[in-house]
């Protein structure tokens, strides 16, 4: 938009009326949400139990090795996890929208 | 198995041969980057020309600190399981990031998080307001970082204490007013490279005297120190009560999400695209990093010895180190403690560009100009500010050489959780947010974070000496974060500002669409 030729500036009111703008913006409020809701019920499930049941992250797992290093260490790789599959989904879903739109702003102007 | 002896405190000859080699090397980087640091989005922002996969290696270099390295292996060594709280909370802010901020901050943002703030609201209170608190948090890292190295310095290569400070405020000055953005960009991902290569060493060796077998470790550890050692407990040094343990994790979580030398390394990638890159990749990294010095906790406890560890350094800080003596002697120590040197100067340096971008970018052409200043007398004023907040970081090492001052990390994290997470989410996703409720909203948090640390066991109790803390608990955030949302939330009620709502309208093809980001 940068781009000295397109000149004419956007029509913002037909921009956000476009329904794919607004399928757009309401598909990334939905997956930010759920995502960040999951990564907090897992961080916090794993803090609450710790602060409040750690007899049962005691319960031996394998060996010596008791549930809470698994479960603290599967945090972490659960984190990651759903960094990625926020990756995928904009790489492929969100990039996708976002191209059809600016592609119908420049028809447009 | 257990020696009691450690030639830890004498001058390593290798340690300075192999940190002489990375000040060589990065200081080349810096001369090169020099010649391409003139306007200020080079100075500020690399000129944009980051890869993704680059920028999260040095996201990943900017936040795993020498603090948090040898921080979370003493925990680990001397207390159990204890530090895993740590090694899982500072990951965890990192999809928060990903999910909530880091797109819409490259989209709306030029360099500092207080641009996105400003977008829509008036502009010379937010930048005031945002500065401050971008300022506190900086200085609040940094003096944790300056006394933490002139100690470690001093212990690992027999430097005295001022040297090591004087060292390290040299060299990081140079890297940020020579090399700007790119050569800091560059030291990151230098340091993050050795320091993920040296810990992976350090774990590989320790599997190797197990059978490489994980497990094995874990029974000699509860065969050496019992089982409470290895139950997952919390010591009240982490926190006091269950509400007090929520509150720190809520503080690492979000504290992440509001760094200013975090949020500012999202502007050296030439999109959003290449920024939800970045943060994918820096959370590998980090994953895998905390996973690594939780291993190496244990393994320092079971083969070094919690009795030597806490007779060497402070709360066990040199747990790490002295696991790589035993592991591999001189020269392994000696690498190690040039890494954790790096490590050091790494982080000092992007705390210190971030500072000086917030009083240039954000006080100096924001406010006082009023945006009306050229690229210049920017660049200039921001070089002058490194300067000055490089001596002011000497300084401040020379002043709290004797404080205990691992507390001053976590309120840096509770500052960046309060003041500054809400104001930026608030502003991107809330239509009605007023210049007053913004300000009101980084003020609260600001405030309440710092009064309620000034009241905590920590302080009241530790530092001022007095018999019983007024505020119960080591970490504020389940009070003060809440508190910042409300306030912002309230006022805007209370002043709405209508030609900000107008605005969010633009705002929002900018923040999902990439139109017209810089």
């Amino acid at each position: 938009m940068t781009n000295p030729a397109d000149s004419r500036p956007i029509d913002v009111h037909a921009v956000l009326e476009d329904p794919d703008f607004r399928e757009l913006v309401r598909s990334k409020n939905r997956i930010s949400f759920w995502l960040s809701a999951a990564t907090m019920l897992t961080f916090y499930g794993f803090v609450l139990l710790l602060a409040w049941n750690s007899d049962f992250l005691a319960q031996k797992w394998s060996g010596s090795i008791n549930r809470g290093i698994p479960l603290g260490i599967g945090v972490i790789i659960v984190s990651w996890i759903l960094t990625g599959v926020y990756v995928r989904w904009a790489n492929t879903r969100y990039d996708a929208l976002v191209e059809r739109v600016k592609a119908k702003i420049r028809s447009a102007q | 198995m257990n020696t009691a002896s450690t030639i830890i405190g004498q001058r390593n000859n290798l340690a300075i041969a192999f940190f002489f080699i990375f000040v060589f090397v990065t200081l080349c980087i810096t001369y090169w980057a020099a010649k391409k640091t003139k306007t200020s989005s080079e100075f500020y922002a690399a000129d944009r020309s980051i890869s993704g996969f680059q920028n999260g290696l040095a996201l990943a270099g900017d936040f795993m600190s020498a603090a948090s390295f040898l921080g979370i292996a003493g925990y680990v060594a001397t207390g159990g399981y204890d530090g895993l709280i740590y090694s899982v909370g500072y990951l965890v802010g990192w999809p928060i990031v990903m999910f909530l901020i880091a797109e819409p901050l490259r989209n709306l943002g030029k360099y500092t998080f207080a641009d996105v703030v400003a977008y829509r609201l008036h502009v010379r209170p937010i930048r005031t307001a945002a500065a401050v608190s971008s300022i506190v948090t900086v200085l609040l890292y940094l003096i944790a970082q300056m006394v933490g190295a002139g100690g470690l310095i001093k212990l690992m290569f027999g430097l005295s204490y001022a040297s090591a400070l004087f060292i390290v405020g040299a060299l990081m000055i140079l890297y940020v007013l020579f090399g700007g953005m790119l050569a800091t960009t560059w030291v990151q991902i230098i340091k993050a490279v050795l320091l993920l290569g040296g810990a992976t060493l350090l774990v590989v060796l320790i599997l190797s005297r197990f059978h490489w077998n994980y497990g094995e470790l874990f029974d000699a550890a509860s065969a050496r120190y019992g089982e409470a050692f290895t139950r997952p407990t919390v010591s009240a040094k982490v926190a006091t009560s269950p509400l007090d343990l929520l509150s720190l994790a809520i503080g690492l979580m979000f504290g992440t999400a509001g760094l200013p030398h975090i949020l500012m390394r999202f502007y050296t990638v030439p999109d959003a695209k290449q920024a939800r890159k970045s943060v994918f990749v820096a959370t590998g990294f980090i994953g895998y990093f905390y996973i690594l010095t939780f291993t190496i906790g244990f393994g320092a406890a079971v083969l070094v010895g919690k009795e030597l560890i806490s007779s060497v350094g402070k709360g066990g800080n040199m747990a790490a180190m002295l696991l790589a003596e035993r592991l591999g002697g001189g020269p392994l120590l000696g690498f190690l403690a040039a890494v954790a040197f790096a490590t050091i100067l790494a982080v000092v340096a992007g705390l210190t560009l971030a500072g000086a971008s917030a009083i240039s970018h954000d006080l100096y052409a924001g406010v006082i100009k009023r945006g009306q200043t050229n690229e210049a007398d920017e660049v200039r004023v921001a070089k002058t500010a490194t300067v000055v907040l490089g001596v002011l970081a000497i300084l401040l090492g020379l002043l709290f050489e004797k404080q205990n001052v691992a507390f001053l990390v976590g309120l840096a994290f509770a500052v960046a959780a309060s003041a500054n997470f809400p104001a930026l989410v608030l502003s991107v996703f809330w239509r009605k947010l007023s210049t007053a409720g913004a300000v009101a909203s980084i003020v609260t948090g600001l405030v309440v974070a710092v009064v309620l640390i000034l009241l905590s066991p920590t302080v009241w109790r530790d530092i001022f000496g007095q018999q019983d803390a007024i505020f119960p608990w080591l970490n504020p955030t389940l009070i003060s974060m809440p508190c910042a949302f409300a306030a912002g939330i309230i006022v805007s009620t209370l002043k709405p500002d209508a030609e900000a709502e107008a605005k969010f309208e633009s705002q929002k093809l900018r923040t999902y669409l990439g139109v017209g980001a810089e």
